[in-house]
C-alpha cells in the first residue's frame, strides 16, 4: 500500500468519525452515524494492517478476533444500569493501550530523529504515557466506585492537594531526565507511568459518587488526549484527529455536567464534595411545615383527574428497576388522553444522558422525554408531578437559599405544579446531603417505600380503574 | 366645527361616546364639543368634569344641532327625526339589519359612519370599536358565568379535599374569544377553544388554551379577518365535537359571528340538555340571534339547571372603561378624517371609506371588497424565550478580561511554537487544532438525550489507538508484546463500544 493511499484512507476514516458524531444530533440519524463510525474504524484498521503486513501474523489476528469477541459479549450482556461502569472500564483500556504504545514506541522508535524533532518526539512520548496512565488508573477507580467495589465516599488524605502537586512535579522532573539524558530513559519513562498512575488513583478516590458523571466524562476526554498524544508521537494524523474529537467531546460533556451542578470544573476535579452525605441537614435552614405522607390510592386518584403529568426520574428509579412499571403507568395515562412527559435533569443518573437510555430501554418514546430547558417553563401548568428516586435535582433551596451547598444549581421546579408526589425510600437527605424543602411544601405528598413496589401498586390500581369504565376524559380528542 | 355627544336613550345603555379625556383631545383637534346634560352620568362622568375639560353642556335639541353627532347605539326613530341635511352621525349602525334606519337617514340627507364597519386592517385597529368592546365582552362573559356558577374555576388541593378545575370551551377565537380565554385562564380554568380559522391556533395556544380541531381540512378564513361559512361536512363534524365537549365542560362561551348574517347556531337544545347541572352558556352573539338555540337576547334563562346567558349589554356593564375605549376610538376616527380644519368624508381613505354608510344621503354601503390580507389581532405578546431551543455552543457576546488575557496567551504560545518547532510538527499541530474545533462544533450539536451513546461511541473510536499498536509489532520482541497487548485492549474497546452503542440506539424510538 502506497503512503498516499494510506493517507487517503486516514482522511476517509476521519471524515466518517466526524459524521458518526454528527449523526448523534438526532435519535433518527444516530444509528446511521454509529454505522459510519464502525465503517471508518474498519477502513483505518484494514489500511494499517495491509501497510504493516499483519496478514502474516496469526498471533495478531488471533488476538484481534479474541478481543472483538470479548467486546461483543460484554456489549450484548451489559445491563443499561451498568453502562457507567462499562464506559469507565473502556476508558481504562484506551489509557492502558496508550501507555503500551508509548513504551513500545520508545523501545523501537519507528523513525529515527535528531535535534528538535527528537526532543519534541520525546516530549510527546512523555505526555502520551502520562495522560494514558492517569486515564487508566483513574478509570479503574471510577469503575470500582460505580460498581460498588470501592466505597463511593471520597477518600480525603491530609494535604492531598500538595500531594498531587508533588507528584506532578516529580513527573515533570522525570520527564526532563527522560528527554535530556537518554541514558536513564526507560527507567524514567516507567517511573512516570507509575507516578501518574498514582495521581490517577488519588484524584478519583477523592471524588464522591455524586460527581461521577463529571469524572467519567473527564476521563473520556483524557482518553482522547492520550490517543492524540500517541498520534503526535507516531506522526499519525488519524490518531491526532480522532483523539482531538474524543477529547473535545469529553471536555464539553464535563462542562455541561459542571454547569448543571453550578460547580466549577476545578472544584469537581479536586474532589471532596458530598462529604456531609447522610449527616445532619446543612445550610442552616430549619424546615417549616411537615412532610405529609400519602397512599397509592390517593396518587391514583390524582392521576385520574390530571390533564398533564410530568415525571421526574432520578437514579433511584433505575436502582429500584422501576422504569418498566413506570412505562406501563405512562401507557395507561396516555391512552386516557393525559399529557405525560418526562423531565430529565442533566445530572440525573450516573452518566450524561444515562436517564434517557434507561427510559429508552423501558420502551418509552423519546419525544416525551424532555430536557430541563425544554420543560422547566411547563411545570406551573402541570397538574401532577411524580418525583421518582430524585432529590437534589428538584430541591428549591438551590434557587431560594443562597447558603445552601447546592445554591445556584439549576433545578426542575416540581413545586410549581398543582401537586407533587415524591417517591422516597426513607426520610434521609439526598446525595449531596442537603435537606429538601420541597418535601415540606403544602402541595407535596410523600409516598414512602421502595420505588418499584410503590409504582407497581399504583399501576395495579390504575388498571383496575381503567377496566371499571372510568369517565372518558378527553374523549373528543 | 362642532361635535355633539347626546345621552344614550336605549334602555340599559350606560356608555357614552365622549369622556372628559376624549373631550380634551377633540378640543386639541380643533373641535368645539357639546355634551348633553347627564350624558356621562351612568358611566361615571359628571357634567362638571366635561365642562372642566372644555366642553359646552347643552340640552337635547342643542346637542343634536351639532355638525357631527357621536354616539354609541344606532339612533332611534325620535333621534333620526332631529337630523338635518349636512350633518354627520357616527355610531353603531349595523346597516345589514337596519335597512329602515339607513333609508330614513338617507332621506334626511345626512352622512353616516358605522362604528361596526371598521375595516379589519392593522392601521384601523385604533378605531376598531368592535375589538375594543369585544375585548371587554369576552372578559365580562367569563365574569358573568362565574357569577352564576356555584364553584371556583381554579383547581386546588386543600385539606378539605380537592377542588377540580373548571373546564371552559370558547367557540370563536376572535378578539372577544381570546379575551375570554385569557380571563378564564387567569382564573385558573382549563380552557379549550375552537375556531374555523387554523391561523388563530398559535394565538389560542399562546394564551394557554388547547386548540380543538376537527378532522376535516378546510380553512374558514374569510375576507376581512372574519370567518366564512363552512361546508356541510365541516359543520357536521364541528357539531359532533361541540356535542362531545358539551358533556364535559362547565362553561361554554360562544362568540361566532359572520358579518351581515344571522349568527350560526352552534349549541343546540340537545347539547344544553346534556350539560351538567350548574353549567353555564354565555352567548356573545345574542344580539345577532345567538349561537345557542335557547338564547334569549338580553336575558339569562335557566334550562334544567343550565344557565344560558344572552346579555347584549356586556360592555355597557363596564360602562366606565367601555366609554373610555369607545371615546378614544371616536377621537382616532375624527383625527383620521382630518380634524376640525380639514374635516371630510374621504372616499380614498382606507379606514373612513369602508365605514361610510351614507354620504350626504347617498348610500355608499356595502363598500368595495377589501383587498390585502387581514390583520391578525394578537393581544398577547409571545412569551420571551428564556432558553434557546437549539443546543449550541454558548455565545460569548462580550470579551471578558479573562478571555482577552487568554487570547494574548494563546498568541504568545503560537509565536513560541512557530519560533522553535520543526515544520513536521507544525503540520500535525495544525491538524490537531482544527480537529479540536471540529470536535467542539460537532459535539455541541449532539442532543443531550444521546450523551450516553455519545460517550460509548467516542469510546469506540478512541480505540483507534489500535493502529498505534499495529505499527509497533514490526519491532523487537518486547515492543511486539507490548504492541499486541495494546491491540488486544483497544480492540475490546472498538467492538464493545460500537456494539453497545448500536444496542442503545436501537432502543430509542418515537
Amino acid at each position: 500500500m502506497t503512503p498516499s493511499l494510506l493517507a487517503t484512507s486516514y482522511i476517509g476514516a476521519g471524515v466518517l468519525f466526524i459524521m458518526s458524531l454528527k449523526g448523534l444530533s438526532h435519535p433518527e440519524t444516530a444509528r446511521r452515524g454509529n454505522l459510519f463510525g464502525a465503517i471508518g474504524m474498519i477502513v483505518a484498521v484494514l489500511a494499517v494492517a495491509i501497510q504493516v503486513g499483519l496478514a502474516t501474523s496469526p498471533l495478531v489476528i488471533g488476538s484481534i478476533l479474541v478481543a472483538a469477541l470479548i467486546g461483543a459479549v460484554v456489549a450484548a450482556r451489559v445491563s443499561m444500569t451498568a453502562m457507567p461502569q462499562l464506559v469507565a472500564i473502556l476508558h481504562s483500556f484506551v489509557g492502558a493501550a496508550a501507555v503500551l504504545v508509548g513504551l513500545s514506541n520508545h523501545l523501537q522508535p519507528a523513525i529515527s530523529l535528531v535535534g528538535a524533532e527528537a526532543t519534541i518526539h520525546d516530549v510527546e512520548t512523555v505526555l502520551g504515557v502520562f495522560i494514558g496512565s492517569l486515564t487508566f488508573t483513574g478509570s479503574v477507580v471510577a469503575w470500582g466506585k460505580l460498581q460498588g467495589v470501592i466505597h463511593s465516599k471520597p477518600l480525603l488524605l491530609p494535604g492531598r492537594h500538595l500531594l498531587n502537586l508533588a507528584m506532578l512535579v516529580a513527573c515533570v522532573w522525570l520527564g526532563v531526565i527522560f528527554v535530556g539524558t537518554g541514558v536513564q530513559a526507560m527507567p524514567a519513562l516507567l517511573a512516570i507511568t507509575v507516578v501518574s498512575g498514582v495521581i490517577g488513583i488519588h484524584l478519583v478516590m477523592a471524588i464522591g459518587g455524586a460527581d461521577m458523571p463529571v469524572v467519567v466524562s473527564m476521563l473520556n476526554s483524557y482518553s482522547g488526549w492520550a490517543a492524540s498524544a500517541a498520534g503526535f508521537m507516531l506522526s499519525n494524523d488519524l490518531l491526532i484527529i480522532t483523539g482531538a474529537l474524543v477529547g473535545s467531546s469529553g471536555a464539553i460533556l464535563s462542562y455541561i455536567m459542571c454547569k448543571a451542578m453550578n460547580r466549577s470544573f476545578v472544584s469537581v476535579i479536586l474532589g471532596g464534595f458530598g462529604v456531609e452525605e447522610g449527616t445532619a441537614p446543612v445550610g442552616g435552614a430549619i424546615m417549616e411545615g411537615e412532610m405529609i405522607a400519602t397512599t397509592a390510592d390517593e396518587v391514583v386518584e390524582l392521576l385520574r383527574e390530571a390533564q398533564s403529568v410530568i415525571i421526574v426520574p432520578g437514579y433511584g428509579m433505575a436502582v429500584a428497576q422501576a422504569q418498566h412499571p413506570v412505562r406501563a403507568i405512562v401507557d395507561v395515562l396516555r391512552s386516557r388522553g393525559t399529557l405525560v412527559r418526562f423531565a430529565i435533569h442533566p445530572v440525573a443518573g450516573r452518566l450524561p444522558g444515562h436517564m434517557n437510555v434507561l427510559l429508552a430501554e423501558a420502551n418509552l418514546p423519546y419525544d416525551i422525554v424532555l430536557e430541563m430547558d425544554e420543560i422547566n417553563e411547563d411545570f406551573e401548568k402541570t397538574d401532577v408531578v411524580l418525583v421518582i428516586g430524585a432529590n437534589d435535582i428538584v430541591n428549591p433551596s438551590a434557587l431560594e437559599d443562597p447558603s445552601s451547598p447546592i445554591a445556584g444549581m439549576p433545578v426542575l421546579p416540581a413545586w410549581e405544579a398543582e401537586s407533587c408526589i415524591v417517591f422516597k425510600r426513607g426520610r434521609g437527605a439526598g446525595y449531596a446531603g442537603v435537606e429538601n424543602p420541597l418535601f415540606f411544601k403544602s402541595k407535596t405528598r410523600m409516598l414512602y417505600g421502595d420505588a418499584k413496589t410503590s409504582v407497581d401498586a399504583i399501576l395495579e390500581l390504575l388498571k383496575v380503574g381503567a377496566d371499571a369504565g372510568a369517565p372518558a376524559v378527553g374523549s373528543a380528542r | 366645527m362642532r361635535v355633539g355627544v347626546p345621552r344614550e336613550t336605549l334602555p340599559g345603555e350606560r356608555r357614552v361616546a365622549a369622556t372628559p379625556d376624549s373631550v380634551k383631545k377633540l378640543v386639541k383637534l380643533g373641535f368645539d364639543v357639546t355634551i348633553e346634560q347627564d350624558a356621562g352620568l351612568a358611566a361615571g362622568f359628571d357634567d362638571a368634569s366635561y365642562a372642566a375639560a372644555g366642553a359646552t353642556l347643552a340640552d337635547r335639541a342643542g346637542t343634536w344641532s351639532s355638525d357631527i353627532i357621536a354616539k354609541v347605539r344606532p339612533p332611534g326613530d325620535d333621534e333620526v327625526d332631529r337630523l338635518t341635511a349636512g350633518q354627520t352621525i357616527i355610531s353603531y349602525l349595523y346597516p345589514a339589519f337596519n335597512t329602515d334606519l339607513v333609508g330614513k337617514m338617507s332621506a334626511r340627507g345626512v352622512s353616516a359612519l358605522g362604528m361596526d364597519q371598521v375595516p379589519r386592517i392593522t392601521r384601523a385597529q385604533k378605531v376598531d370599536a368592535l375589538s375594543s368592546m369585544g375585548n371587554l365582552s369576552g372578559y365580562r362573559a367569563v365574569i358573568e358565568a362565574v357569577n352564576v356558577m356555584q364553584r371556583p374555576l381554579r383547581g386546588q388541593s386543600t385539606a378539605a379535599g380537592k377542588i377540580h378545575p373548571c373546564r371552559v370551551l370558547v367557540i370563536g377565537a376572535g378578539v372577544a374569544g381570546l379575551a375570554a380565554i385569557g380571563a378564564a385562564r387567569a382564573l385558573g380554568a382549563i380552557v379549550r377553544a375552537f375556531d374555523t380559522r387554523p391561523a388563530v391556533k398559535d394565538q389560542v395556544t399562546s394564551m394557554g388554551a388547547e386548540f380543538l380541531e376537527v378532522q376535516i381540512d378546510e380553512d374558514g378564513s374569510g375576507t376581512g379577518g372574519y370567518a366564512k361559512e363552512m361546508s356541510p361536512a365541516f359543520i357536521a363534524a364541528e357539531m359532533a365535537l361541540f356535542a362531545a365537549q358539551a358533556r364535559e365542560v362547565d362553561i361554554i362561551i360562544t362568540t361566532a359571528l359572520i358579518p351581515g348574517r344571522r349568527a350560526p347556531i352552534l349549541i343546540t337544545a340537545d347539547m344544553v340538555a346534556s350539560m351538567k347541572r350548574g353549567s353555564v352558556v354565555v352567548d356573545l352573539a345574542a344580539e345577532q340571534h345567538g349561537n345557542c338555540e335557547l338564547t334569549k337576547a338580553g336575558e339569562a334563562v335557566d334550562v334544567n339547571g343550565v344557565t344560558v346567558i344572552g346579555y347584549t349589554d356586556l360592555p355597557s356593564r363596564m360602562a366606565h372603561q367601555a366609554s373610555n375605549l369607545y371615546a378614544t376610538n371616536i377621537v382616532h376616527l375624527l383625527a383620521e378624517m382630518g380634524g376640525a380644519e380639514k374635516f371630510e368624508l374621504s372616499e380614498t381613505n382606507d379606514i373612513v371609506r369602508p365605514m361610510t354608510v351614507l354620504k350626504a344621503g347617498e348610500l355608499l354601503w356595502p363598500p368595495p371588497k377589501p383587498s390585502g390580507t387581514p390583520a391578525h389581532v394578537t393581544p398577547h405578546a409571545a412569551k420571551a424565550h428564556l432558553f434557546s431551543e437549539e443546543h449550541g455552543p454558548p455565545v460569548f457576546e462580550k470579551m471578558t478580561a479573562f478571555s482577552r488575557r487568554s487570547l494574548i496567551l494563546v498568541g504568545l504560545c503560537l509565536f513560541g511554537i512557530g519560533l522553535t518547532a520543526p515544520p513536521t510538527f507544525l503540520t500535525h499541530f495544525t491538524v490537531f487544532v482544527l480537529a479540536c474545533f471540529i470536535g467542539y462544533q460537532v459535539i455541541w450539536s449532539v442532543t443531550p438525550a444521546l450523551h450516553t451513546p455519545l460517550m460509548s461511541v467516542t469510546n469506540a473510536i478512541s480505540g483507534i489507538i489500535v493502529i498505534g499498536g499495529m505499527f509497533q509489532i514490526g519491532g523487537g520482541s518486547a515492543a511486539r508484546i507490548l504492541g499486541i497487548a495494546a491491540i488486544l485492549l483497544a480492540t475490546i474497546n472498538i467492538a464493545g463500544g460500537f456494539l453497545v452503542t448500536q444496542r442503545m440506539l436501537r432502543m430509542f424510538h418515537r
